[in-house]
């Protein structure tokens, strides 16, 4: 028994199991039962976003199988795993990304806020204004800076003038921590930053529509220990604001920067929990070999 | 001897050249197993050799042939009697041209006058023996530069280097091919525009606002004024190529936009070798598409909306020129904006941005530059186009702004000019090449700016 969903984007065709859908929300409630293999908790307290059974193939290959997972308010999880493991597709699905992908099939079902977001009403364009993303390459677009922190806002007229929508890109890029070092050229390129101060710009970027989750997809893995360093100090800083998913192959990075970590392998989410736990003490032999660098 | 029969001879010499060098090196160094102890390949000394052999050849024979004739000229005109050789210059060529005709037998000998048969007798016994003399120098000199090189082979010689340096020279050359014939035609364009420009003065072409050259032959001669001012046929290029333009970017940069972004691959399949037929019809095509189908559709439909059209209107012949002028655009914009980085895109939709929303702000202005290239590239192209507005555009130079009136421009001018019997130095003919100057400083200009403004925006989004 499935209904048929037609997604805002007609490249894409989802079939959810209508049984799923309404389950759904009884499974936010942490301490109820949930179907999966994963090793430790995979519900929180207070989820801001709630992935159930997500399965996605691209074409034929099944990329993520049966992946359940709760992102946590105000916290940091860290997805790891060897690459091609899913951690990034899976990052994907939480706003939606792999809608631009002809070939990509998501099942299951993912709420944010108690609501499905792969639900027929759903407005793919309000989503992700709310579950904001950086990428693995800084991708500033080819405009100055300061217009690269407006788009946003402009684009979703969170500015009612010019003087509200410097104060956004202020408020941005202070808290991303470039305002210093920028704020006496914001009409330069913001191609022509460093590679450190590119990807805080593109934080700042995500930061500037107000987003409730923001997804990060190896953030730091073009840049230098030092504006890596930089960039996990900021993370932690906006803990305090958002929720934020991490995808990293950096283990040291995972275990500095986040709360929780969850370890995928081929598909499959084996292990989640505290990320010291994960680190110090991991329950499942997988985890274990690929923290102490058995393989991976 | 016939001189492709050196040119055999050469070539002959010139691979048994890379066979010799190729075994002397390698029997330099013991045979097949030593080649690692040469500095270069085997085929390197070989190739070395067959130019040594080759170029010194060629060059002097080519050289002997492009001057012998200058010295033959001269020995002929000295054993001329006295009376001839100082004769005024037109005449003398027209002599030596007799003498020429005879030497080829297009002229048979016997009708031509007893001194010009002998300068003629002469003129063969010089060429022949010129012939001789080339051909052995040029043999002798490429056997020469074989030897030389071959005896030069030795292990450490830098054989691989040399042809090096020869592919590098040779690719110089061939770029510089291309250069030259452009200074040519300007140069000859311009020789020919400073002979107009004598007659008629240049403020009078660039600013009077008459278009009529027909010149008087007789005094009394009537509405033939003969005056030429070029402000209309420039008003009308430039009204033409304007509307053409009207069409064809917005067309062009929207299907390409579509192409690019929105298409899924079936439909890119069908849909651009579709639009790239359209570069592929020929101009005459569109032309009388335009005079034919166009124009009158244009003309009634002018008339059922109480407007006066001309059957040669700017709008129908800047309405096909348009047409033909969309595949410049789209394919260019196409192609940029298709290299435009997905993470661009990636970054845009993540922020919540639509598909249009992401085009208009974030693909378009990164591959502005080259969709302003493209489009400077179609001014230019609909500036010189001539088939299309021979046959559509008609022929009165009127001053108007009015695309419903027939214009007229400079390329349909300069075809009227040149087409039939026409004395080549009368100002009417010349003033077709001052046309063709301003044409070609026009697109020059044009190809100026696109390539300042791309590489603005270039160092602006990299």
């Amino acid at each position: 028994m499935s209904t048929e969903i037609a997604p805002t984007d007609p490249n894409v065709r989802i079939r959810v199991p209508r049984a799923r859908v309404a389950a759904a929300a009884d499974d936010s409630q942490p301490g109820s039962k949930i179907e999966t293999k994963t090793v430790g908790q995979v519900t929180v307290a207070d989820a801001v976003m709630t992935a159930r059974r997500v399965n996605v193939h691209y074409g034929e290959k099944h990329a993520v199988k049966d992946v359940s997972l709760d992102i946590g308010r105000n916290a940091v999880i860290a997805l790891i795993g060897p690459s091609g493991c899913g951690k990034s597709t899976f990052l994907r699905c939480l706003n939606r990304m792999n809608d631009t992908i002809d070939s990509a099939r998501v099942d299951g079902s993912i709420t944010l806020d108690g609501v499905d977001i792969y639900e027929k009403r759903q407005d793919v364009v309000q989503l992700r204004a709310r579950v904001g993303m950086v990428f693995q390459k800084p991708n500033p677009f080819p405009k100055s800076i300061y217009e690269n922190i407006a788009y946003g806002p402009r684009i979703h007229g969170l500015a009612a003038n010019r003087a509200e929508l410097d104060e956004v890109v202020q408020t941005s890029l202070a808290k991303a921590g470039l305002w210093e070092e920028v704020k006496d050229r914001l009409d330069h390129p913001g191609t022509g930053l460093s590679g450190g101060q590119q990807q805080r710009l593109c934080i700042a970027r995500a930061i500037a529509v107000d987003p409730e989750v923001i997804l990060m997809d190896e953030p730091c893995s073009a840049l230098d220990p030092i504006a890596t360093a930089r960039i996990e100090d900021l993370i932690d800083e906006l803990r305090q604001n958002y929720a934020i998913v991490i995808v990293t192959h950096n283990m040291q990075q995972a275990a500095r920067v986040s709360q929780r970590t969850a370890y995928f392998h081929l598909g499959e989410l084996v292990e989640v929990g505290a990320t010291n736990q994960i680190f110090t003490n991991p329950r499942h032999r997988l985890t274990e070999d690929y923290i102490t660098g058995r393989f991976g | 001897m016939h001189t492709s029969v050196i040119v055999v001879a050469i070539l002959v010499l010139t691979a048994l050249g890379y066979r010799l060098g190729r075994r002397r090196s390698v029997a330099l160094v013991g045979g097949p197993r030593g080649t690692r102890n040469l500095h270069s390949l085997p085929s390197y000394y070989g190739f070395l050799t067959a130019l040594w052999c080759a170029l010194p050849a060629l060059g002097v024979l080519g050289a002997w042939h492009l001057l012998d004739e200058r010295v033959i000229v001269g020995a002929v005109l000295a054993e001329l009697p006295p009376d001839m050789q100082h004769l005024p210059a037109d005449q003398q060529g027209l002599l030596l041209n007799d003498v020429r005709n005879v030497v080829s037998g297009s002229l048979p000998a016997a009708e031509a006058r007893p001194e010009v048969q002998s300068a003629a007798r002469e003129w063969r016994r010089l060429q022949s023996l010129s012939n001789a003399a080339g051909a052995s120098l040029a043999l002798c000199l490429g056997l020469a530069g074989g030897a030389l090189a071959w005896r030069r082979i030795s292990p450490e010689l830098r054989a691989r280097n040399g042809v090096e340096r020869v592919v590098e020279i040779a690719l110089a050359l061939c770029s510089m091919i291309a250069i030259l014939t452009t200074i040519g035609i300007i140069l000859s364009v311009l020789y020919e525009a400073l002979n107009f420009f004598r007659v008629v003065p240049l403020t009078d072409f660039i600013f009077g606002t008459t278009w009529s050259p027909q010149m008087a032959m007789r005094a009394d001669q009537v509405g033939s004024s003969g005056a030429f001012g070029a402000v209309p046929l420039f008003t009308g290029t430039l009204l033409i190529s304007l509307i053409a333009m009207a069409i064809a970017v917005p067309i062009g940069l929207f299907s390409a936009i579509c192409l690019a972004e929105y298409a899924d691959r079936r439909l890119r399949a069908v849909i651009k070798p579709l639009l790239e037929v359209l570069a592929g019809i020929p101009t005459v095509v569109y032309g009388f598409f335009a005079a034919l189908t166009v124009g009158p559709l244009l003309r009634s439909a002018g008339q059922f909306a109480g407007l006066e059209v001309a059957s040669e209107s700017a709008l129908s012949a800047g309405f096909v020129m348009g047409i033909m002028i969309i595949p410049f655009v789209s394919s260019l914009a196409d192609d940029m904006i298709t290299a435009v980085p997905q993470s661009l895109r990636d970054g845009a939709y993540a922020l919540g941005a639509t598909r249009s929303e992401t085009i208009r702000r974030v693909v378009l202005p990164a591959a502005l530059p080259g969709i302003v290239g493209g489009v400077l590239l179609a001014v230019s192209r609909a500036i010189g186009e001539t088939m299309i507005v021979v046959m559509a555009a008609g022929l009165a130079a009127k001053l108007t702004f009015n695309p419903l009136e027939a214009v007229t421009t400079v390329t349909v001018q300069i075809v009227t000019l040149l087409i039939g019997d026409n004395e080549f130095n009368s100002p009417k003919t010349l003033s077709a090449f001052a046309l063709g100057l301003v044409l070609f400083v026009a697109t020059l200009l044009l190809n100026i700016i696109a390539l300042k403004i791309v590489r603005k925006y270039r160092e602006q989004y990299e």
